[in-house]
């Protein structure tokens, strides 16, 4: 290289930056112009492998070796650990997976955004096996056009009764109300998830968790900065072995995590789990495809596959979580069904989080600020 | 040399970290010989998870992608990144304070915005090969491997900086003298003198690989799950021994691995003293 | 390299090759930095001047400064504050821990040096994760801290969930950043020269003060910087350990990327992060080049 050649160096590199910034301006606006397209698929067509984004620890792997080999393709699962680490990737665009297993609201933000594709009903004749309560009139899909059901759960308390009482009230106040809390200061710990726990405290209110409402909000906040003097942590992963480790005595979290913890102790019956007489978080995961996916049809086919009776069945044995197939009772473990744990008696409190749009930030910045 | 009290002293400190480094190891390595699920719970002796790593395909496939990134992009990233010291510390060069501004960056930058802007990058830039060229690219262990060498190179070449800042420069130049060529004082003579720097700045660009996250699962794609991906995503059901267990194979190895080259230095050095 | 007033001719033509040969080592990694840092990083630049959708995107058609605006809002000041001081305190204990020990290995035996050091990054080659789980359950109420400080008298600790807590781990995962930098440069001092010190100065105090501190002074400089900055922005390990009580810069930015799905105010977060600390760095560096 001679020297006269540097100069020259940097004005390519300069005209390849300036480019960037000019396509990287350009590039963010083609949102919602990919219109999601109908796969044109059959019942049980394949067109090509399968690539599988979900929850870690939430698929019988042995439905896949399943699945597999009856169509003749190949899984390959990878695995997020929130809603919120998913999102941002499939909605980039050119992800390359196929099918995804988001929660209710976030079904509702990717519609949105256009990240995911109309649900072709023919090739899912299995539809018909869900329960009627979730086959249409979901707030986050209404008409059920884009998503159907994979599993769902409630979000609660879970207490160690030895140090409680078995006649403990079965309330938020166990959090959020001084006089019933204050005795279990750094033994409790809350979601660290804005929605979640200031969901649970504007419950506690009597409010909905879906508020939008500053004035509610406000409170919600004061109830929550005033709980974090006596949280030992928030913690959205490891509650329930906090609980059953004796390190905390009140968790807050999700169903099946802790009746999963409760099941592994020596004695299970000193434990219980609860959704607050309140009303608390109900949750759906829901299978969906992606709006670039390379293999709509297998993606489909594979939907077709989980909402199966026998393979719904297998998925609530495997992981304990609820299932919205009704077809899949019968093969359901009895206990698993007749657990309320598993199964709430009292469905009539529980509600879905819906994404509140630009009032995400105020419940962000109320968590925030709560905890100082 | 130092002697005496001060040695003694020395040694005390020096064994009292190792301590502390080795706890939580100690911990980890008793608990993945442990039948309950929860680390810190001691359900009795088991090899279950052992036995599950030897049947669980997800782990070692995330294994497998984790080893063959972190070794290449340490090996890329040592190689860039020393010869970036060098060029820092030796010469002087037009566009020398930019270039030295630019190279901490990677390490100042919080690492979930270098998530999200390694994201928009490839699925941009991949974007216009496709248009450009035809050629679809997808996101996998490639883009993973882009993005750590991208911050792996900043810190090498902030270790072996510091090796050879302040270094006496005589040596060097005493062998310029002496040697024919340039590349022959470099291999025999620098080279040698900033070693440590280089093993140094490699050792933290492994362990940097081995460990990150959250540029890692957002530049992945369909297939190139690491281990640290999959375990972050273990946390939600509880991150069970079987995680432990693979620590363990990863330790017995790497210690495995120390030893053996350890044996191969020793067997190396009675024929070195021969032809000095 | 000193600087010349006046150059010969012979001089110049030197420079010129000089300056060639040290842009042709440096052009492989600038390169690479450019295209895969420097121009994602202005992707991050252009996305803190546009506003957030209705469900989170970001909508880059109407150019604003509002996420600059939220800067000045009393948390960011109180999570940078706090977020300093923990830095601050991980980097000084880091420091203190990690100078006898590089001090002792580097004036080991060759061999011994090398598997002591390589000692230190084994236990880094497992799961960051479950190392920091692991710290967890050590210092639970009934796990082996407790237990010990229990047996030898000193009633039951409650460490876990504790800034106490979180500072371990963070010096925990950290050290390693500071002992191999310090090492490299200690390291290189002469056996001799300390040698010759001895028979120079009464006092071993006077020649480590004389010889080693200002050799060491790069590696302690690198070293600090390594732990500071990556302590600064840590948020893993005080979720695990501390409990996430208290908001610190890591996870406020996290939770801007992430919770609130607000990539314009997390951008303009870390576009001035990026700014501050890269001005600061560069100070520091400079600074402790030049008066040892």
């Amino acid at each position: 290289m001679k020297e006269g050649d540097i100069p020259m160096t940097r004005k390519l590199l300069g005209l390849l930056f300036a480019f960037t910034l000019v396509a990287a301006a350009c590039g963010g606006s083609d949102d919602a112009e990919e219109a999601a397209a109908t796969g044109d698929c059959a019942v049980g067509q394949t067109d090509g492998d399968l690539a599988l984004y979900n929850w870690s620890e939430y698929m019988d792997p042995d439905l896949i070796t399943a699945f597999e080999a009856e169509f003749g393709v190949s899984v390959t699962e990878d695995f997020y650990d929130s809603n919120e680490a998913m999102q941002p990737i499939v909605a980039a665009g050119g992800s390359g997976y196929d099918v995804i297993v988001p929660s209710d609201y976030m079904v509702s933000i990717l519609i949105e955004e256009g990240s995911i594709m109309k649900l072709n009903k023919d090739a899912i004749p299995n539809l018909s096996n869900l329960a009627s309560d979730f086959a249409s009139g979901l707030p986050y899909d209404p008409d059920a056009e884009y998503s159907a059901p994979y599993q769902w759960g409630t979000t609660g308390i879970g207490v160690n009764l030895s140090v409680v009482g078995e006649d403990v009230p079965r309330t938020w106040g166990l959090i959020f109300d001084a006089e019933l809390a204050d005795q279990y200061a750094g033994q409790i710990t809350l979601l660290n998830d804005p929605r979640e726990t200031m969901g649970a405290a504007l419950k506690y209110l009597g409010y909905s968790l879906n508020s939008t409402s500053e004035e509610e909000l406000a409170e919600a906040q004061a109830l929550v900065a005033e709980a974090t003097e006596r949280v030992a942590a928030y913690d959205s992963d490891q509650y329930d072995e906090l609980v059953g480790s004796g390190q905390t005595v009140i968790g807050h979290g999700y169903s099946g995590n802790f009746l999963f913890q409760f099941l592994e102790l020596d004695n299970p019956e000193d434990y219980t789990y609860f959704v607050p007489e309140e009303g608390g978080t109900r949750w759906i995961d829901n299978m969906a495809v992606v709006a670039d996916a390379p293999h709509p049809c297998t993606a489909h086919t594979f939907i077709n596959f989980l909402l199966d009776a026998e393979n719904g069945a297998a998925l609530t044995n495997w992981n304990l979580y609820a299932s919205p197939n009704a077809a899949a009772e019968e093969f359901i473990d009895p206990e698993v069904l007749a657990d309320p744990i598993v199964y709430p008696v009292d469905q009539s409190k529980l509600e879905e989080i819906a994404d509140t749009g630009d009032f995400e930030i105020n419940y962000s910045d109320a968590f925030n600020e709560a905890k100082g | 040399m130092i002697r005496g009290w001060t040695a003694r002293l020395l040694g005390g400190a020096t064994g009292l970290v190792y301590l502390f480094l080795y706890a939580p190891v100690l911990l980890l390595v008793v608990f993945s010989f442990s039948a309950d699920r929860n680390v810190g719970r001691w359900g009795g002796f088991t090899l279950e998870w052992y036995r599950e790593f030897g049947a669980n395909e997800n782990v070692q496939s995330a294994l497998a992608i984790s080893l063959q990134v972190a070794i290449v992009s340490t090996l890329v990233a040592t190689v860039l990144g020393t010869l970036a010291a060098l060029a820092l510390e030796r010469f002087r060069f037009r566009g020398k304070k930019v270039f030295d501004a630019l190279l901490y960056l990677p390490i100042i930058i919080p690492d979930v915005t270098m998530a999200v802007m390694m994201l928009l990058f490839f699925t941009w830039s991949l974007d216009l090969v496709d248009t450009v060229t035809g050629f679809q690219l997808r996101k996998g262990i490639a883009t993973v491997v882009v993005s750590h060498i991208a911050f792996n190179i900043s810190f090498v070449s902030v270790v072996v900086r510091a090796r050879l800042e302040g270094m006496d420069q005589t040596l060097e130049q005493a062998a310029a003298d002496l040697y024919a060529s340039r590349w022959q004082a470099f291999r025999h003579v620098t080279l040698p003198l900033i070693l440590p720097g280089i093993v140094g700045g490699a050792l933290l660009a492994l362990t940097l690989s081995l460990d990150d996250v959250v540029i890692t699962q957002f530049a992945s794609g369909p297939g190139s799950t690491t281990l640290p991906v999959y375990v972050f995503g273990l946390i939600r059901r509880g991150v069970t021994p079987l995680i432990n267990a693979v620590s363990v194979v990863m330790l017995a190895a790497s210690v495995l691995l120390v030893v053996l080259s350890l044996i191969a230095q020793r067997s190396r050095e009675p024929g070195r003293a021969t032809t000095e | 390299m000193t600087v010349v007033p006046e150059l010969t001719e012979h001089e110049r033509a030197h420079e010129a090759a000089e300056s060639r040969r040290g842009f042709l080592m440096a052009l492989p990694a600038y390169l690479y930095l450019i295209v895969f840092f420097a121009i994602p990083l202005a992707i991050v630049f252009v996305y803190s001047f546009a506003t957030r959708s209705r469900t989170g995107g970001t909508d880059l058609s109407g150019w604003n400064l509002d996420s600059y605006g939220r800067l000045g809002e009393d948390i960011v000041t109180r999570v940078v504050f706090r977020s300093f001081g923990l830095a601050m305190t991980t980097t000084i204990i880091c420091l203190l821990l990690a100078y006898p020990f590089a001090y002792f290995v580097a004036t080991r035996r060759p061999a011994v040096r090398g598997l002591l050091l390589v000692g230190v990054m084994i236990p880094f080659w497992t799961n960051f994760l479950v190392r920091n789980y692991a710290w967890r359950v050590l210092l639970s109420n009934d796990g082996p801290v407790s237990q010990f400080t229990e047996a030898v008298g000193l009633g039951e600790t409650q460490i876990l969930f504790t800034q106490v807590a979180v500072v371990i781990g963070l010096v925990y995962g950290f050290l390693p950043f500071m002992i191999l930098p310090l090492y490299a440069s200690l390291e290189r001092i002469d056996p001799r020269l300390i040698e010759a010190s001895r028979d120079l100065y009464a006092s071993s105090w006077a020649s480590f003060r004389k010889v080693v501190l200002p050799l060491s002074r790069p590696g302690a400089i690198a070293g600090s910087i390594l732990v500071f900055v990556p302590s600064f922005g840590a948020y893993v390990t005080p979720a695990i350990l501390g409990g996430d009580k208290k908001p610190l810069l890591g996870s406020y930015i996290v939770s801007q990327f992430l919770t609130a799905r607000n990539w314009p105010f997390g951008a303009s977060l870390s576009s001035v992060l990026i700014i501050v600390m890269l001005s600061a760095t560069l100070v520091y560096f400079r600074a402790g080049g030049r008066n040892l």
